[in-house]
């Protein structure tokens, strides 16, 4: 299903999302995309998940409706996303209309050692989205698609979510602060609630 | 057990709503419960909560850190079988310190009729308690109210988990008699 698709590079895409980010908030889920986020520079408005995979779409949500003078990012990845995959369920009854969710989706585990996500050649992310009540979905495939999701991501008036395809890479780890509580708090600090 | 008087019944439940309100609780996640269903049904209702039904109770851990993230107080309704279902996510919760409280209905106890509630039901709270949540336990109406607002305090004034269970004895016979 996705063989054919022409796969982007994952820091790229990172790069693309977070060009001209305003006052943009961003969750990144456990594992490559927190690297990715890093890469791309550290940031106060960036809380990167660590652990409790399954957990970046919800974060976002909490956050999202929190929040609805700001916009929310969340960027995670295809085994990240599988595990709360019912979260998409919950986001399609709510849809905040300033929450976006991208997963990158390499159809890997990236941490693990590259074993294949049910989203190699199975599951279909955008479908999954799509059936959840999710009403602009994007399957990205290329830089000028993932550009118009990136400008759209600080206009939308309903929940977006894309599905980014990149490459099985692993790209030189760079590694975020840890800290949970440092997360949190300068997180907090930096959108004025503490 | 007798049917209690329905006034009882919805006094203290309307008390938990009250303390909620108190303590400016503006999202609340939820998996139903039977035990939960009045309270669901008030926040659904009440203009300032978001009332947000979840597929599995750990979604709720997430969405309350979120919530947080953002600077608004989340609170959990579920039952006792969906603690089980938190456990990883608590690690978020634990790593972070962000402040949780879980209203637990449960299953599993008092005069249950069905077995297969009370392996998670029995280990309810000592699953919390190994991962690092207080527990409040209420056996009795007249203590709702108060172990609500004392599970809230403690919650958000010191970035702590908490959990109050609702014991199957003081949600009551009136579940079953219908």
């Amino acid at each position: 299903m996705i063989s054919n698709d022409r796969r982007l590079d994952r820091r790229a895409a990172m790069r693309a999302l977070l060009q001209n980010r305003g006052d943009l908030l961003l969750v990144t889920g456990l594992g490559s995309t927190t690297w990715d986020a890093a890469a791309v520079g550290d940031d106060d408005r960036n809380f990167y998940l660590w652990g409790a995979m399954g957990a970046a779409a919800m974060v976002g949500l909490g956050l999202a409706i929190a929040r609805p003078d700001r916009r929310v990012l969340v960027v995670t990845g295809d085994g990240e996303m599988l595990m709360g995959l019912g979260s998409l369920a919950t986001i399609g009854v709510q849809r905040p209309q300033n929450l976006a969710i991208a997963v990158f989706d390499n159809g890997r585990y990236g941490e693990t050692g590259m074993q294949a996500s049910h989203t190699d050649g199975a599951v279909n992310l955008t479908g999954v989205a799509r059936a959840c009540g999710i009403e602009q979905v994007f399957d990205i495939t290329d830089e000028a698609t993932l550009q118009r999701f990136a400008e759209l991501v600080h206009s939308a008036e309903t929940t977006l979510f894309a599905r980014v395809a990149i490459r099985a890479e692993d790209a030189p780890r760079v590694l975020p602060p840890r800290d949970g509580v440092v997360l949190k708090t300068r997180f907090r600090c930096g959108i004025g609630v503490e | 057990m007798g049917e209690g008087t329905a006034a009882e019944v919805f006094d203290w439940r309307d008390e938990i709503f009250a303390a909620l309100k108190a303590a400016e609780i503006r999202q609340v996640g939820y998996v139903p419960d039977a035990g939960h269903a009045r309270l669901i049904e008030l926040c659904r209702a009440e203009p300032t909560i978001r009332a947000v039904p979840l597929t599995t109770e750990e979604e709720g851990v997430a969405l309350a850190a979120g919530a947080w993230l953002g600077g608004q107080r989340a609170a959990l309704l579920m039952q006792s079988s969906g603690v089980g279902n938190c456990v990883n996510m608590l690690s978020l919760t634990k790593t972070c310190r962000f402040p949780l409280v879980m209203l637990v209905a449960m299953r599993g106890e008092w005069a249950e009729f069905n077995p297969w509630q009370v392996p998670m039901g029995s280990r309810t709270q000592a699953a919390l308690e190994l991962c690092d949540v207080l527990v409040y336990r209420v056996e009795r109406p007249e203590d709702t109210a108060e172990t609500v607002a004392a599970a809230l305090d403690i919650a958000f004034n010191g970035d702590l988990a908490a959990a109050v269970l609702l014991s199957q004895r003081l949600l009551g016979a009136k579940r079953w008699v219908k």
